[in-house]
């Protein structure tokens, strides 16, 4: 029924791809650099920014560090408030216990919250193999959902998708899944929006089930905390008999108080709004008001794996608010699905990897799907450096070492395709170690500077392919100096003029 | 093992690098940001968020406690509604002027009974100058989240300044965690198109704000 992000090549194969498709490109120039203007001026209101992102970098590294004891303490305050609380060690486990709660509750139908966790695990396609056919309400997850397609940014998943191309999805597919698109239904956003409430106006007012992510987990008080802008979440819910939330266990964080950071930091990074619309939280069940049945699903699936990398452990501060999708200049190019999983950009260069133990030609090339130019670090509402944990990841991919899969200690070997770069760097090593050999390098390559090729040869000429190779001087760096200040000058030595 | 078990397991696995000595509470937050973003007077206070709402397209409206009930009857006679859902402890004076049918708040309600009422009239918790938001806790005079949700006109009616704090640092300890809470800044909006924000999705499409001066005011 859906497609999936399986089997996905890796990065370089898909971007080729994706970089040659000029609509794509336009449409995503286009959304991006809206609303990297915009989130710019909203961050600059604030003039504290700078403490707040710190704040909000400090509140998830302690968690982070003690999330076993952040962990037992919202599953009792959670119980606390009335709700229901699983755990899942991986994607299997956490569909396995969704699909048996829907069916506990009799229903064939549920409705759906944007939730990127769900996304992750295959939620749609697990329930549609039990018979349960699962409705996407947000409006972007709507238009992927109808257009059998995947999503490709984290906030805005058919970004890739311009205005025209809607209006024929949702003329076309509306109504294969319910209530049709209306007739002459144009290409403006507002008659697109209408069109989406029309449709998905009759799911919310009979669902039974509601399924959803959230954005926050309070540990001392058993909040969750879902952060949205349609409404759709608040039907989502508040109209259902029964909610079913599952939740990244990174979404935790210990105290109410620590929500005036993030409530902060959020909107003004993601949507760039001083607040979006609606914001719901909610503590367990509540008397005739709202589902009388909460189960909240605490998800692992690669997240405890990412934790014990201290390095890469940072990617799971991340609020996935999107900023440094929408800044990456290879996100801009390459678009959301090259990234070949549900987080795109630069945070899912990090984080897919991770979460999937380093397995596999397309996490092995993802930490390449970067120039390292730091515009996600400075943008991240958390600081996640993420330079430098492509960095770290690409010394994984290149000289192997140890990763955890599933909870166990593994030794990466060597990825295949790096052995020119692994001989490079260790021969550069070597000369950078012997200066005699160095300087007889350097000149031998002076002289003959007018025979070197214009192409790199064998497993170079992929790199040489879109990159000219720097023109060898005439006279190296430490000849001039020799010749020019080095013999005379040695009082000189060091100063700057 | 259950599930629990594996997991549990794991983090503690992996955080083996953490000193033992380590407490749940370090490293410490540092806590040097701001509790309000510059300094105001109460009157400028509500005027920033009468400012921060409209940004967002909430219609915002002024009265004295006296002449509330003439507003509402305006608001609701403008929008021509017939039906306005009422929570269970909001003050009946508020609706005395209107000549709509008030339909109380019950449990029995159905979502589809609510989709057929034309607008819904509610007090808040609390409002919040810097982000132009209101903050609804199911009180009283809030009612079930849902009767905010589903009909199409929501009328809050915000009593300033006692209910204006300046930021959200300042809002969060006036709230109960344990209480619903339904955090409201303009209509509901997408940005799901092109990036491009469009009003009006699920929620309310028109959102109007009542900003009610204290006795003697206004």
């Amino acid at each position: 029924m859906s497609r999936s992000f399986l089997g996905m090549p890796a990065f370089p194969r898909a971007a080729a791809v994706s970089t040659r498709d000029p609509r794509l490109r336009a449409n995503l120039a286009h959304a991006t650099h809206t609303i990297r203007d915009k989130r710019a001026r909203a961050v600059a209101e604030l003039d504290d920014w700078a403490q707040l992102r710190a704040a909000g970098a400090a509140v998830k590294d302690r968690t982070l560090r003690h999330l076993d004891h952040y962990l037992e303490q919202l599953e009792e305050s959670v119980a606390a408030a009335g709700g229901h609380v699983h755990w899942a060690a991986d994607a299997d486990e956490a569909n396995r216990i969704v699909t048996r709660l829907v069916r506990e509750t009799g229903e064939r139908e549920v409705v759906k919250v944007k939730s990127m966790a769900t996304q992750e695990i295959g939620l749609n396609e697990a329930l549609a193999e039990a018979g349960i056919r699962a409705y996407e309400t947000d409006l972007a997850e709507l238009i992927v959902q109808l257009g059998d397609d995947l999503p490709s940014h984290i906030l805005v998943p058919a970004i890739h998708r311009n205005r025209g191309e809607i209006r024929d999805i949702f003329r076309r597919e509306m109504g294969k899944w319910g209530r049709p698109a209306p007739e002459g239904l144009s290409d403006s956003p507002t008659e697109l929006a209408e069109a989406a409430r029309l449709h998905l106006r009759e799911k919310f007012l009979t669902a039974k089930v509601g399924i959803s992510g959230a954005n926050f987990m309070v540990a001392e008080t058993g909040t969750l905390v879902v952060v949205e802008s349609e409404g759709n979440g608040r039907m989502c819910l508040t109209l259902p008999e029964t909610l079913i939330s599952v939740v990244g266990i990174e979404k935790t964080v210990p105290t109410w108080q620590d929500l005036e950071v993030f409530l902060q930091l959020l909107p003004r990074s993601s949507t760039a709004e001083r607040m979006n619309p609606y914001t719901t939280t909610w503590t367990g069940t509540t008397d005739g008001d709202g589902p009388r049945a909460f189960h909240l699903v605490l998800l692992d699936n690669g997240r405890t794996d990412t934790l014990a990398d201290a390095v890469g452990r940072q990617a799971l501060r991340c609020i996935r608010c999107s900023a440094c999708l929408n800044v990456c200049p290879v996100y801009e190019r390459a678009g959301g699905h090259a990234y070949g999983s549900p987080y795109p950009g630069p945070i899912g260069a990090i984080l897919t990897p991770q979460l999937r133990g380093m397995a596999g030609p397309l996490e092995e090339s993802l930490p390449y799907a970067s120039s390292l130019c730091g515009a996600c670090y400075e943008v991240c509402p958390v600081a996640i450096d993420i330079p430098e944990v492509l960095v770290h990841l690409r010394e994984r991919v290149v000289e192997g070492g140890p990763v955890t899969r599933r909870g166990a200690r593994v030794v990466l070997k060597p990825a295949k395709g790096h052995a020119a770069e692994r001989a490079a760097m260790r021969a550069a090593a070597w000369a950078f170690d012997h200066p005699g050999v160095l300087r007889g390098g350097m000149r031998l390559a002076a002289r003959t500077r007018r025979l070197h090729p214009r192409r790199l040869p064998g497993p170079g000429r992929a790199w040489s392919d879109t990159r000219a190779l720097p023109t060898v001087p005439a006279e190296s760096f430490r000849d001039w100096w020799r010749r020019t200040r080095g013999d005379a000058g040695g009082s000189e030595r060091g100063g700057v003029k | 093992m259950s599930g629990r078990d594996v997991v549990l397991a794991r983090v503690r696995r992996a955080l083996a690098d953490v000193p033992r000595g380590e407490g749940p509470h370090d490293p410490p937050v540092p806590r040097d940001y701001r509790r309000v973003h510059g300094s105001r007077t109460v009157e400028e206070t509500v005027e920033l968020l009468a400012e921060n709402l409209a940004d967002y397209r909430a219609v915002v409206h002024r009265c004295a406690p006296a002449g509330l009930p003439a507003l509402i009857a305006r608001l609701l006679a403008a929008r021509g509604a017939r039906t306005v859902v009422v929570p269970a402890g909001l003050d009946p004076r508020w609706l005395s002027a209107a000549e709509v049918a008030a339909r109380p708040d019950r449990a029995t309600d159905t979502a589809r009974d609510l989709a057929a009422v034309d607008s819904v009239l509610t007090g808040c918790a609390l409002a919040v100058a810097e982000t132009g938001t209101l903050v609804l806790d199911a009180g009283p005079d809030q009612g079930r989240r849902r009767i905010t949700l589903v009909p199409d006109h929501h009328i809050c009616v915000v009593r300033v300044p006692d209910q204006v704090v300046g930021s959200v640092p300042e809002a969060l300890p006036r709230l109960a965690p344990e209480r619903p809470l339904t955090w409201i800044s303009g209509p509901s909006a997408t940005s799901d198109i092109e990036l491009d924000r469009v009003e009006g999705v699920h929620g309310p499409r028109t959102l109007e704000v009542v900003l009610m001066a204290a006795d003697g005011e206004g």
